[in-house]
Formats: C-alpha cells, sequence, structure tokens
C-alpha cells in the first residue's frame, strides 16, 4: 500500500516537473545589459560547412575584437534558416545579429522584427544599386551584404578547344556550341531548371538579359528566354534531367567531364580545384541580341540586426554589422571565399587581383536584386517562373503558354 | 447501544470515505502521467492545427502574434486551387498502388519464407533492410539509380536490350508517379511480409493435416486454411497501411519534390509546400487537415473491424 503510494506520488511528481520543464524555455532570455557594458552579441548564420564557416568566423572574430566584446555564433543548414528565425520569432530569442539571404531581407523585414539601419549611423554609400534594392523595404536599410555572388557561364576549356569553338557570346552560338558539344556520354551543357527557387535563380539571366521582367511574365520577351531553355532540351544538348538537377548535379556533372559548359555560381569553384584535370574558365551569360547588357540575379548574404529591448545591444549589432561591411572585410572574404565585394569602387581592384572573378565581377555590376521589384511578393513570381520551366520542359505546355498556365490562368 | 453502533458505523463509513478517496486520488496519480502526455503530445498540436487552418497565420504571425480569423476561407482557397484535384487522385493512385503491391508480394515473400529451407532465417532477415535504412538515405539512392542518363536501371535495361531508350523515370510528368509509387512499394514490402509471416506461423499446424486429408492441398489449402486464418492480420495491416501510405512525403520530397510540372504532388506535399515554402501556414493546416480527416475514416473502419474481430 505504501509502496503504491509512493509510486503515485512519484507519478504526479514527474507530471508537475514534466510542466516545470515545458515552462522552463521562458526563463531562457538573458537578463538586459545596459549602457555600454555590452560584452556579447549571439549570432545567427548558415554557413555551416567548411571551409566557409571557419573563413567566416575569422571576420566574425576580427570585429568582435575591434568591438571588445565576445561573440556566440551558431550555423544552421542552409535551408532551415527562415524556420529557425520563425521558431526564435515566436520565442523572442532572435539572435542580436542575423545573417539573411538577400530575398529574405524584405519578406523578414515587412513582420516588422529588424532594425532599421539607418537609424543608427549606417548607410548603403558606394553599395551596388542592385544589393540596395534587395536589402531596403519601404525606403529603409535593414541589411548590408558584404559580399555578394551571381551566376555566369563556366565553360571546359579542353573541350572547347578540342571541338573548335568559342565561348558562346549570343544564344545562337550558345545553341550551337552546345550541340556540337555533346557527344555519347557528354552534353554540351548543364543548368538547374528544378521546381524551387533555385530553378527560378538560374533562369534570370536568360530573361532579364532579353529584357523580360517579373512584373509581367507573359511577355513575349520572357517566353523567348524560356523557349532557349526549351531548346536546349529538345536538341539534347541539355539532359532531360535538367528538371530535377541542383545547381550542386550541374557543377558534379560538370567537374565529371559530362558537361562541356554550365550555369553556375563562384561557390563551386573550391569544389572545381578538387578537379584539377578540368580546364575551366568563366564568361558572362550569353545575350540574345548583340545589343544586350547580361543582366544576371544577385546572390550572397546580408546581415541584418533584428529589433532589441536593449538599446545599447542594438547599437552594438549594428556597429558590429558596420564593422562586417568594411572595405578591409569585403575584400578579405571575397578573396577568401570566392565572392565579390558589394561596393563598386572595390570590383574592379578585386577583379586584376583575381583573375577567375573577372567575368563575375563584370555582371555583378548590372546585376539586379530578386526582390527589387516585387519585394516581398517576389516568391509568387518565383513560383510561376519554376513551374512555367516544369511545364515547358515536360512538353506539357509550349514556351509561349507555359507562364500563362503556371500563373493560373 | 444503538447510538454507540451508529456511530461506530458512521465512524467505519467516513474512514471507509476517507480510504476510498485516497484510493481515487491514487488513481488519478497513476493515470496523470499518461493523460498530460496525451494531451500535450496529441491533443495541442490537433486542435492548434484546427485553430490554424481558421487563421490567416503568415509569416507575420510568428513576430507579431496576430492571426486574425478568417473562419473556411484557407478551406475554401485550398480546394479551389488548381492542384487539388491533381493532388486527390495522385494521393488515391499513390496509395491504392503502394498498398495493393506491397500486399501482393509480401504475401507472397510470407508465403515462400514460411516453407522452412536452408539460410531462410537470414534471407528474411535481410528482406528487412529496405525497412532499416532512414527514408531519406532510400530516396537518394533511388534517386540515383533511377536517373535516366547514368542511372544503374536504365544501363541495366539497355545493356540486357530489354529498352532501346532510356527511361525518364523521375523526368517525365507520366513516368514519374509510377517510378514514386514503385520505390514505396519497395520500402513497405518488410513491414507486410514480418506481419503476415507472423500471421502464417500463428495457424495451427493441425489444421493443414486435416484439410489434407480433406484433399485440401496447393491453392484449395490457401483459400479454405490460410486466407480465411490471416484476414484478421490483412485487415489490419491493410488499414495501417492506408494511414501511413497516404501521409507520405519524405519519399516524395527526395526522389522528385512533387515534379515534374507538378506529376507527383499528394495532399501532404502539397500541405508541406504551402506551409514550409510559402510560408501560409494556414492553408497548410487545411490541407492537412483534410488529410487527417480522409485517415480518420480509414481509422474508424479499423477499430470497428477489430472490435468485432474481439468480439467473435
Amino acid at each position: 500500500m505504501i509502496s503504491k503510494r509512493i509510486a503515485a506520488a512519484l507519478a504526479g511528481a514527474t507530471t508537475v516537473s514534466l510542466l516545470l520543464v515545458a515552462c522552463g524555455d521562458n526563463g531562457g532570455q538573458s537578463p538586459a545589459s545596459s549602457g555600454d557594458s555590452v560584452k556579447s552579441l549571439t549570432i545567427l548564420d548558415y554557413y555551416n560547412n567548411d571551409p566557409d564557416k571557419s573563413l567566416v568566423q575569422k571576420g566574425l572574430d576580427s570585429c568582435a575584437s575591434k568591438l571588445g566584446i565576445t561573440i556566440q555564433r551558431e550555423t544552421v543548414p542552409g535551408d532551415t534558416l527562415i524556420q529557425k528565425v520563425l521558431q526564435q520569432a515566436s520565442s523572442k530569442t532572435l539572435p542580436d545579429v542575423l545573417m539573411l539571404d538577400n530575398p529574405d531581407v524584405q519578406q523578414i523585414a515587412a513582420t516588422g522584427a529588424l532594425a532599421p539601419l539607418n537609424d543608427m549611423g549606417l548607410n548603403s554609400d558606394g553599395v551596388i544599386q542592385g544589393m540596395v534594392d534587395a536589402t531596403s523595404y519601404e525606403g529603409k536599410l535593414y541589411g548590408l551584404a558584404p559580399v555578394t555572388n551571381t551566376i555566369a557561364l563556366f565553360y571546359n576549356k579542353d573541350m572547347l578547344a578540342e571541338a573548335g569553338v568559342q565561348p558562346p557570346k549570343t544564344w545562337d552560338e550558345l545553341k550551337a556550341a552546345s550541340k556540337k558539344l555533346t557527344k555519347p556520354g557528354r552534353y554540351g551543357i548543364a543548368f538547374n531548371a528544378n521546381a524551387t527557387y533555385e530553378g527560378s535563380w538560374q533562369f534570370l539571366p536568360a530573361m532579364w538579359t532579353n529584357g523580360g521582367d517579373e512584373t509581367d511574365l507573359t511577355s513575349p520577351q520572357v517566353a523567348e528566354a524560356l523557349q532557349l531553355w526549351v531548346d536546349l532540351v529538345k536538341s539534347g544538348s541539355a539532359s532531360k534531367s535538367v528538371i530535377n538537377w541542383t545547381q550542386g548535379d550541374a557543377k558534379d556533372q560538370f567537374a565529371a567531364g559530362k558537361a562541356a559548359m554550365m550555369v553556375n555560381g563562384p561557390w563551386q569553384i573550391p569544389a572545381l580545384e578538387k578537379t584539377p584535370n578540368v580546364k575551366w574558365d568563366v564568361v558572362t551569360f550569353p545575350l540574345n541580341k548583340p545589343d544586350q547588357t547580361p543582366v544576371a540575379p544577385l546572390g550572397g548574404e546580408a546581415w541584418t540586426v533584428p529589433l532589441n529591448k536593449d538599446q545599447a545591444k542594438q547599437q552594438k549589432a549594428a556597429d558590429f554589422v558596420k564593422c562586417l561591411n568594411s572595405d578591409e572585410n569585403e575584400l578579405a572574404w571575397a578573396k577568401a571565399r570566392f565572392t565579390l565585394p558589394t561596393k563598386t569602387a572595390l570590383l574592379d581592384q578585386y577583379a586584376t587581383e583575381v583573375p577567375s572573378m573577372k567575368a563575375f565581377a563584370e555582371q555583378v555590376k548590372t546585376a539586379r536584386a530578386r526582390t527589387g521589384k516585387l519585394g516581398d511578393k517576389w516568391p509568387d513570381a518565383a513560383k510561376v517562373i519554376y513551374q512555367a520551366i516544369q511545364l515547358a520542359l515536360t512538353g506539357k505546355a509550349s514556351a509561349q503558354d507555359a507562364f500563362k498556365q503556371a500563373s493560373g490562368g | 447501544m444503538v447510538t454507540l453502533t451508529r456511530t461506530t458505523v458512521a465512524g467505519r463509513a467516513k474512514s471507509r470515505g476517507r480510504r476510498h478517496r485516497g484510493e481515487t486520488l491514487t488513481k488519478i496519480l497513476f493515470v496523470l502521467p499518461a493523460v498530460v502526455a496525451m494531451v500535450a503530445l496529441f491533443g495541442y498540436p490537433v486542435v492548434k492545427n484546427l485553430l490554424m487552418s481558421l487563421q490567416d497565420y503568415g509569416l507575420k504571425t510568428f513576430f507579431t502574434g496576430v492571426a486574425p480569423w478568417v473562419g473556411l476561407k484557407n478551406y475554401s482557397t485550398v480546394v479551389t486551387d488548381k492542384l487539388f484535384s491533381d493532388a486527390m487522385v495522385n494521393t488515391a493512385l499513390f496509395t491504392v498502388g503502394s498498398i495493393a503491391f506491397q500486399f501482393a508480394i509480401g504475401l507472397g515473400l510470407a508465403l515462400f519464407f514460411h516453407k522452412k529451407f536452408p539460410l531462410s532465417g537470414l534471407l528474411r532477415s535481410l528482406l528487412l533492410l529496405p525497412w532499416l535504412l532512414p527514408l531519406i538515405v532510400s530516396s537518394a539512392t533511388w534517386r540515383s539509380i533511377l536517373e535516366q542518363d547514368s542511372g544503374i536501371l536504365n544501363r541495366s535495361l539497355m545493356g540486357l536490350h530489354l529498352i532501346n531508350d532510356p527511361v525518364p523515370w523521375l523526368n517525365s510528368p507520366s513516368v514519374a508517379l509510377i517510378a514514386v509509387i514503385g520505390v514505396n512499394i519497395w520500402i513497405g514490402i518488410p513491414f507486410n511480409v514480418t506481419l503476415l509471416y507472423s500471421g502464417l506461423a500463428e495457424i495451427p499446424d493441425e489444421l493443414y493435416e486435416a484439410g489434407q486429408l480433406d484433399g485440401a492441398t496447393g491453392w484449395r489449402s490457401f483459400w479454405y486454411i490460410t486466407w480465411p486464418n490471416l484476414r484478421a492480420v490483412a485487415s489490419v495491416l491493410l488499414m495501417l497501411g492506408v494511414v501511413y501510405t497516404i501521409k507520405v512525403l519524405d519519399i516524395i520530397l527526395g526522389l522528385t519534390g512533387g515534379g515534374p510540372a507538378n506529376a507527383t504532388q499528394t495532399l501532404a506535399t502539397q500541405s508541406y509546400e504551402k506551409s514550409f515554402v510559402d510560408f501560409r501556414f494556414g492553408q497548410g493546416a487545411a490541407l492537412s487537415n483534410i488529410l487527417i480527416a480522409i485517415s480518420f475514416v480509414f481509422a474508424i473502419f479499423y477499430l470497428r473491424g477489430t472490435r468485432r474481430a474481439v468480439d467473435e
């Protein structure tokens, strides 16, 4: 009887302690510090793999020592960052400094979670317009990106030389070159046309260069760009699997010698360096008509400051973001991580110092932000784009009808 | 005397009442952990999901906590979505196709292994492998097997001259669903074999011996002895199969992500997409509630079926 009672009491106690544990999270907020006694900042980013992880850590550490603080950094896988941010937002545990992929900045800023940086002594002077567009919302600056990237056309030097093909400058040359470079076991070109935002991103150089615009996806210019993708796949110059490939898959095909060219970004360079027998170079994305200028989408991540009740801490976080965006750190990160500085003044200097990044440096100057025109409505357009690509490449719709069909018309 | 008796009776009654109350408290304390666990782990999410599906629960909600009440608007939005009917048909095809073949192949293998032969135990445990692999690993592996140009399946079929052109397993909207169902069948077979095998082991040998005397051998013994005795296990298996299969998400996401051109979108993938890609959590919740309602119908069939089996 007694033992039964004890057991019952234990069972009850367990329940109570379980409930206490469940409620315990709320007590996790660190006590507010006041004055300029800010000793440490918490940071969240998605550079969770080396070498990026440790290279970013270097920049963070040097800014921390300049400001005389310590940092507590947390890294999560890229595709879980937004979920993590939402979770932290609802439990009011957002970090002091938050990294966001640039197309997400406006969406998060629209929720009112971020502090405007203009009020804290930061500005976007000298930063390429595309990045300013991406990190501003309703006229205010919410983030600064030290480095950026974009996509261009990689080609295998040996394969082009062997086939007697020059790096293509126009779409016609691109199609002809891809066809000529295709032989059993090898495709002329690899790109990513999968049903994710990544597939839309890879399509943007063609769409924007041709004068297409996300505000009117049913325009003939956009259809013409889609026709380029369709032609490359239908002629057999690109694998039918492009509708499932990621950019990583495209790089694997290229590195394995199964594709002579690929549309990809400079973040693949460290991986390509592991296969030194593949000699490659990069050119800007080809043009449909010779009088066009290449317009590519801007990649890269911005550093933001979530709203904080503790003003001193918020200011310190803003100072930290400012430090990350110093010329010195921009160049250091750009060189070490195969990215590009975001200040126009630094781009030319950088391109001469790092010749392999020349084509990218050229494209970045004219590059546009995905959220530049539509702001936080961009994801809807991006979804229509990738669905239209899927419809056209699987033959369910012509390039002309695909966008109408994908947008539900 | 009378009063004395009365007081003793009353006193005894009182003490019995106290003991009774103590016993009730004990009972409650014992049940409490389970109740709290049920409420926290099952009750809360279900209720929250229902509420969420009636709210405009978006990205902003996480920061501001504001989720305006929209009634049934999320339901009407998802039901009138152009992909909804496709997703329903795909979900039905996926579920029926997976279960029919999982069950048929599982039954065949269970009967095969029921005949004891050398190494049958080892082979039967090897058969469990697909079940032991994490689904993400299985789907990534199958994705490379089914690759159109360099996948081992197309290479083998072409090497055997069974096909002339590579089959676009995951690249064609008309083939992708079949490929995805095929992979799901492969994953589901071990579960079916295991349960059916144990069902077969339960059937007493005497039945077969008696049946043999009456001339029930081969097909007849299966039809008149094995099948009737296996029916209870089979019905449980099929019901669980429906409930498990209808919500499959990871395999489809890993293989095709719902593509190409939405050819493999099911209610589960759509619900995931609405919530975690579009951040329209209200609509995602509405879709998942529809999914839960469908599973619930089958769960009721299952419960009634098992209750009848117990009553018998």
